[in-house]
């Protein structure tokens, strides 16, 4: 009876997620042990863990091959899944702040919600760095059940009701096909460890012609696309976003599409480079549907959170269009793009955050009329954000959007682009008609003076620095994702 | 190959005779005299009322639910017991870590009252 | 000879019990007949030389799930089904239920759908022990894998309580 050998581990390729996680069983069990309704130095704990999940990213940063791997071959905390994992910490961060005031406003200020953020984020990390499919898998899973329960976190509101239901009736229909499309791949290629996968491609150039191999990335794509909201596979965007707890649909909305991407970019470009003419071709379609479905859809939208569901569909189309695009600087546009739009995006939820109503009443356009009369700043940092995210200088969106189009129109897709810059000019016309009401429209009904807290004051603070900063110096960040994508 | 489970095929059909034996030989050797009294669910007592498809609370859902997630722990226990020896003390620290896992997940169960029948 | 006889009459049970599933007017008969048909998997399972899995679908999905589904069904008080079946749904299916079919059947004829072999073979099964193989798998490669199944585990738990737990 020999003794089995002990596989390699390495805890430094796991240290991010495994604080977070450590930290959200602590305040698992502080949440219930210690008694009290007030529950906001949760939030604060919850910060203090993802600073520490922060520093660990920072230090593993460049580290050298034999610290990035771990756990035979599971895992793989390269550049790459690092700058992902500080956008995921980014969108925790900011959601953190934003979520007390909301909370108690909606009088469901449950701890539950702190260790469910971080480890959603620890599930988003694993989905980043995952080299295994059964990890990415599993990082998944944890990460949409998370959400599954934060969508229906606010359990007195029936939107919040219905949102969690149909999340994770079609969530788990989508994860479905994504774990059929793996096990497909495991039988055509006899492994689910990406590396593996991708030699056994290299070395077989017939598996490319097996339909087993074939339906399998299919199915993959269709699992990833629905978690990046990409047309046709959105149809759950717009309702769960709507009735999702404000601060959650904002982490919803940067964080795990963010994550999406990912594990999306890491399973084509890193499992199936042969194929690449072959995906490339379905993302240039995927693309153009995404980005013209949210964006029409968005124009007739009358409820804000709404209208940025569909506007976070065609975000995702923008992104779509660098993966098509299938080189370097198309990667590191998606990167990139990514962690502005965790800023812009989230930093129009604070403000939505704060006009917005007890029982999730206020959030339609029309309630933002007058703002820039009554509340100045808050009318200018919802401006700065809605002028970002339609992608006009100097504000961040427009480099992101930028270097997007430009992968795209050096990998030859120069009809892709056009279609993309014609769709970011029709976006123009919703956001700014928020800013007409803002700006043009006398107010229907007296403002609450909704009191800013240090919090959100910081959140806000974050996001507009994050927006304009790299907005109008974008060479250091740029760097940044251009080297995480040097495989 | 099916050999080594002839133990089972054999309960399982001794199983089945038994069962549908005990229906049949009474229906068969049994007296039948029916009166209201015998055919009432319960001989003695209250009268029924109603029909005993009542809604059942939501209490049994959520234990049904833990149950199922402790369950699932359970299984991945059998094949850590089969290789425990082989293992080694690796393998109990890396089931202490899933244990302990899970275990927060229990104290936070039974501190939050989830299994009291409230 | 015996082992093909056997198989034909277990896979005749699960094909009609699962039947039985779509067609039973309560649903309490529905959950059971799914019973039997998970007990009908756990035979094929079986049959393949995967005892392991035979026991997991028993103890987890013929044990647990479907004691879950029963409280669903007295949850929700589903009565006897009255509503009258659309025929819109019946042709859709069972166009979609042709086309797998003979999807199917294509594939299995032309034989163009072949997987790659793993290390785990029959015969290495049957040297070894499933559970063994299944078990040195899980807790060597995959490690990581196998840990994040408990904090997937601890997520479903904390879900479980926050969304169906009356007071919290």
């Amino acid at each position: 009876m020999e003794t089995i050998p002990m596989p390699a581990i390495n805890f430094a390729a796991v240290m991010p997620e495994t604080i977070l996680s450590v930290f959200a069983m602590v305040l698992l069990l502080v949440n219930v042990f210690v008694p009290g309704k007030q529950k906001a130095y949760l939030a604060y704990l919850s910060l203090i863990g993802i600073i520490a999940a922060g520093v660990s990213v920072f230090n593993a940063w460049d580290a050298p091959l034999a610290l990035r791997e771990g756990f035979n071959g599971s895992v793989l905390q390269d550049n790459f899944s690092l700058f992902f994992k500080g956008i995921f910490l980014v969108s925790a961060a900011l959601t953190l702040l934003i979520s007390d005031q909301y909370l108690n406003r909606e009088n469901c200020n449950h701890g539950e919600i702190y260790p469910l953020i971080l480890l959603s984020t620890a599930g988003m990390m694993l989905m980043a760095s995952g080299t295994d499919l059964m990890t990415i898998f599993l990082g998944l899973e944890v990460l949409s059940v998370s959400l599954y329960v934060l969508a229906g976190f606010n359990r007195d509101n029936v939107k919040s009701n219905e949102a969690g239901l149909k999340y994770f009736l079609l969530g788990a229909f989508s994860t479905g096909f994504l774990l059929y499309g793996m096990a497909l791949t495991y039988g055509a290629t006899g492994s689910t460890k990406i590396g593996s996968i991708a030699s056994f491609v290299a070395q077989n150039a017939a598996v490319t012609a097996n339909p087993l191999f074939l339906v399998g990335m299919l199915l993959m794509a269709v699992g990833f696309s629905f978690k990046i909201a990409a047309a046709p596979f959105h149809m759950w965007t717009p309702d769960v976003y709507e009735g999702a707890p404000t601060p959650i649909t904002a982490f919803m909305s940067a964080g795990p599409k963010a994550a999406g991407f990912a594990a999306f970019i890491r399973v084509m470009i890193f499992a199936f480079p042969t194929l690449k003419a072959d995906w490339s071709d379905l993302l240039w379609i995927l693309a153009v549907l995404t980005m013209t479905v949210g964006n029409i859809i968005a124009l007739s939208q009358d409820n804000i959170k709404r209208m940025l569901a569909y506007s976070s569909i065609a975000h995702a189309g923008y992104a779509l269009v660098g993966f098509a695009a299938g080189n370097a600087e198309g990667a590191a546009g998606i990167l990139f793009y990514m962690l502005s739009y965790a800023f812009m995006n989230i930093g129009a939820f604070a403000i939505i955050v704060l006009i917005g109503k007890k029982g999730e009443a206020n959030n339609n356009i029309a309630d933002f009329a007058g703002l820039g009369f009554r509340r100045p700043v808050l009318a200018l940092l919802m401006a700065i954000f809605l002028f970002s995210l339609a992608g006009i200088p100097p504000m961040v969106g427009f480099v992101g959007k930028f270097y997007l189009f430009s992968a795209a129109i050096k990998s030859g897709f120069i009809w892709l682009a056009i279609i993309g810059v014609l769709n970011s000019a029709a976006s123009v016309y919703y956001y700014l008609r928020v800013m007409v009401y803002m700006y043009m429209k006398d107010p229907v009904e007296e403002f609450d003076w909704v009191k800013v807290t240090p919090a959100i004051a910081l959140s806000l603070l974050i996001s507009v620095a994050g927006v304009m900063i790299p907005g109008v110096v974008p060479g250091y960040l740029l760097q940044l994702a251009q080297k995480a994508v040097l495989f | 190959m099916l050999g080594a489970y002839l133990p089972i095929i054999v309960l399982v059909a001794v199983a089945a005779a038994f069962g549908l034996g005990s229906i049949i030989l009474s229906s068969l050797i049994g007296q039948k005299k029916p009166s209201d009294v015998k055919m009432s669910p319960y001989e003695c007592g209250c009268d029924p009322v109603g029909s005993a498809r009542e809604r059942f609370s939501i209490k049994f859902y959520i234990i049904a639910m833990l149950f199922i997630l402790f369950d699932i722990e359970a299984v991945f226990l059998y094949p850590w017991a089969v290789l425990f020896k082989r293992l080694g003390m690796f393998g109990l620290m890396e089931m202490g870590v899933f244990i302990v896992i899970l275990f927060v997940g229990y104290i936070y169960v039974w501190k939050k009252g989830a299994l009291e029948w409230e | 000879m015996l082992e093909s006889l056997f198989f034909l009459i277990v896979a005749a049970v699960a094909v009609i019990s699962s039947i039985l599933v779509i067609t039973c007017k309560n649903p309490i008969n529905s959950a059971l007949s799914l019973v039997m048909t998970f007990f009908c998997l756990a035979t094929f399972y079986v049959m393949l030389d995967a005892p392991f899995m035979a026991a997991i679908q028993v103890i987890v999905y013929a044990g647990a799930i479907m004691v879950l589904i029963v409280f669903v069904i007295m949850l929700l008080n589903i009565r006897t089904e009255t509503g009258r079946k659309t025929t819109h749904a019946i042709l859709a299916g069972s166009i979609i239920g042709l086309f797998v079919l003979f999807q199917t059947c294509y594939f299995l004829t032309k034989g163009t759908l072949t997987g790659t072999k793993g290390a785990m073979d029959t015969a290495l099964v049957e040297k070894v022990g499933h559970v063994e193989l299944i078990g040195k798998a899980l807790y060597t490669d995959f490690l990581l894998p196998f840990e994040i199944t408990s904090l997937l585990l601890l997520v479903a738990i904390i879900g479980a309580v926050i969304l169906s737990k009356r007071k919290i």
